[in-house]
């Protein structure tokens, strides 16, 4: 077992490599979420939004704020952590880290801390845009950051798992665009599930991103279509299961070694 | 004390390929070991193991006494690795491509710049340490992998090919490099195609071929196993063909060029004096080929005999 320090500085050099990685080409990686959110708000928001009236008791440009911060974070939390682990294997430098005395642990916790990172900067950078159209009045500071770092802990880990068995660059993309991209749209951003008929409110139930956007849009705005506890069980369950799967690969080498 | 012991290793990949058949070997600490082979024969397959890139299939793998499977992070300290194909970020600054290799090592940041200044400039890579690694030569960016490979001081370095495609000032430049580590106290394991290199540089060899160790000696007892060596002469004066020269075998490779057999104990002064006598005046002489090159070819072509009979 390597000393805590040992450890302490390898995590620090992946997390700093990781987040210069991103910083480097923030027009890539930062400014276009801004953009694409600030059209959302320009056009879902004020223009079909004046047309679509409350929503759950807020204004439609409101309602939708919570949905499309955690939007952008998810995608580019995921987007981060698949880029740069497939980037390496394609490369061949994560032999850089295989070859040192680095636990598991810190590799997973050195990727998924860069695109916890890139989900904060791109979160805030969005949640800013946002306030050019909205007054932002945080309900619960305590939900809304731990929902934040959770949902983006989640989706880091999820594209570490995606990067692992990715053998080309088409399959870095599949998976966000055949399953988090509908996952999202049909997590309830745009519209409260009660709107929904019964059978398709219990459906919506079986999408994990229901509960993480429902848990943000109470630590901002109070409300939600389900119970906090459940969401926090879920997420929470999601980031286990993800992180005890993507241990297990890397214990096992699974698409790093042969 | 032995730096690196491998105990009936073997490796069978998923498609069934039989890279290692169970290998035994040990490197001695302080050792300059060539380990040569054909393509194939399972030199990087051995390597990919001891440096933990490769999962082995069976067998034991101890360095410096640390065995692989119980204690990896003291057998991954102790060792450095130049693979053969460039494996660093090519879009990253140089200096940070070494000052990360040694984080990775839990070398803190400040004592890793130190590091990286030290070895970059043996190197001769300082004045590139902040262009991207992708705008270095070929023989930089094998220069760039020595650095990061050494930048955590390990105690057992293995090269792998580190001089492939490199000039030959460069690679002499390197060797000198190689040395000098070597005699500062570090192991060195190489794999080269280049087998002057390895008869140059190493004191000990092993040769695989065909997942199997076919030869494991000192150089010099290999070497001297050799009966006999073939030289090429360059003449003055056209011949168009060449009497006999008793003791020795002579041929005629072009009108101005010969080529003698000259066995390990026989000397050349009876050649020239042979030649002289005759008037055929010597212009030039050199080894028609490294020595090492051919025992090397003759175990391979061996081990392939012998594995056609069996079949």
């Amino acid at each position: 077992m390597m000393p805590t320090t040992v450890c302490w500085v390898a995590f620090r050099t992946i997390l700093t490599k990781e987040i210069l990685r991103f910083a480097r080409i923030w027009v890539q990686t930062v400014l276009p979420p801004a953009i694409t959110m600030a059209l959302y708000f320009v056009i879902f928001g004020k223009l079909i939004g004046a047309q679509i009236g409350d929503m759950d008791g807020f204004r439609y440009i409101d309602f939708i704020v919570p949905g499309l911060i955690l939007m952008s974070v998810i995608s580019n939390s995921y987007a981060n952590v698949v880029a740069s682990f497939y980037s390496s294997k394609f490369q061949h430098n994560i032999e850089e880290l295989l070859i040192a005395p680095i636990p598991n642990f810190i590799i997973l916790a050195g990727y998924v801390g860069g695109g916890v990172a890139r989900g904060v900067v791109v979160g805030v950078v969005v949640t800013l845009v946002s306030m050019f159209f909205t007054d932002l009045n945080i309900h619960s500071y305590g939900v809304t950051l731990a929902v934040f770092v959770l949902t983006s802990v989640l989706f880091s880990t999820a594209g570490f798992i995606n990067a692992v068995y990715a053998n080309s660059f088409d399959d870095i993309s599949i998976v966000p665009t055949f399953v988090l991209t509908p996952l999202t749209y049909l997590g309830g951003v745009f519209y409260s599930i009660s709107m929904l008929s019964p059978f398709w409110q219990t459906a919506s139930l079986a999408n994990p991103v229901l509960y993480m956007v429902n848990a943000f849009r109470y630590g901002l705005l109070g409300v939600s279509d389900i119970a906090m506890w459940q969401a926090f069980a879920i997420i929470l369950g999601f980031v286990i299961a993800l992180g005890a799967f993507a241990m297990w690969l890397l214990s096992r080498g699974v698409g790093i070694k042969s | 004390m032995t730096a690196l012991t491998l105990e009936n290793l073997s490796k069978t990949y998923s498609n069934g390929h039989e890279a290692l058949r169970g290998i035994d070997l040990e490197v001695e600490q302080g050792d300059f070991f060539a380990l040569l082979g054909p393509n194939g024969a399972g030199k990087s397959t051995a390597i990919g193991i001891v440096s933990s890139l490769v999962n082995k299939s069976a067998g034991r793998v101890s360095v410096f006494g640390h065995d692989l499977d119980r204690e990896p992070a003291a057998v991954k300290s102790s060792i450095g690795l130049v693979p053969q194909e460039f494996n660093f970020n090519q879009f990253e600054p140089v200096v940070e491509i070494v000052v990360n290799q040694a984080g990775y090592y839990g070398i803190a940041r400040r004592e890793a710049y130190q590091r990286a200044e030290i070895y970059l400039k043996q190197l001769d890579l300082w004045p590139k340490r902040n262009a991207q690694a992708r705008t270095l030569s070929g023989g930089m960016k094998r220069r760039l992998m020595i650095a990061r490979a050494l930048v955590h001081r390990p105690r057992l370095l293995i090269l792998d090919e580190p001089t492939a495609g490199v000039d030959i000032e460069i690679r002499r430049s390197m060797w000198d490099f190689l040395r000098e580590i070597n005699a500062q106290g570090t192991t060195i394991i190489l794999t080269t195609h280049y087998l002057e290199e390895a008869e140059s540089l190493c004191r000990n060899i092993a040769i695989i071929n065909r997942g199997r160790i076919a030869e494991r000696a000192r150089m010099a007892d290999v070497l001297r196993r050799l009966h006999t060596q073939a030289f090429v002469m360059d003449i003055r004066h056209a011949l168009q063909s060449i009497e006999d020269i008793p003791g020795f075998t002579v041929s005629l490779l072009d009108s101005t060029t010969l080529e003698v057999a000259v066995s390990r104990d026989q000397g050349l002064n009876p050649l020239f004096s042979i030649l002289s006598e005759r008037g055929i005046e010597v212009l030039s002489l050199r080894n028609k080929q490294n020595r090492l090159e051919q025992l090397f070819i003759d175990l391979v072509k061996s081990g392939v005999e012998t594995a056609g009979r069996a079949a």
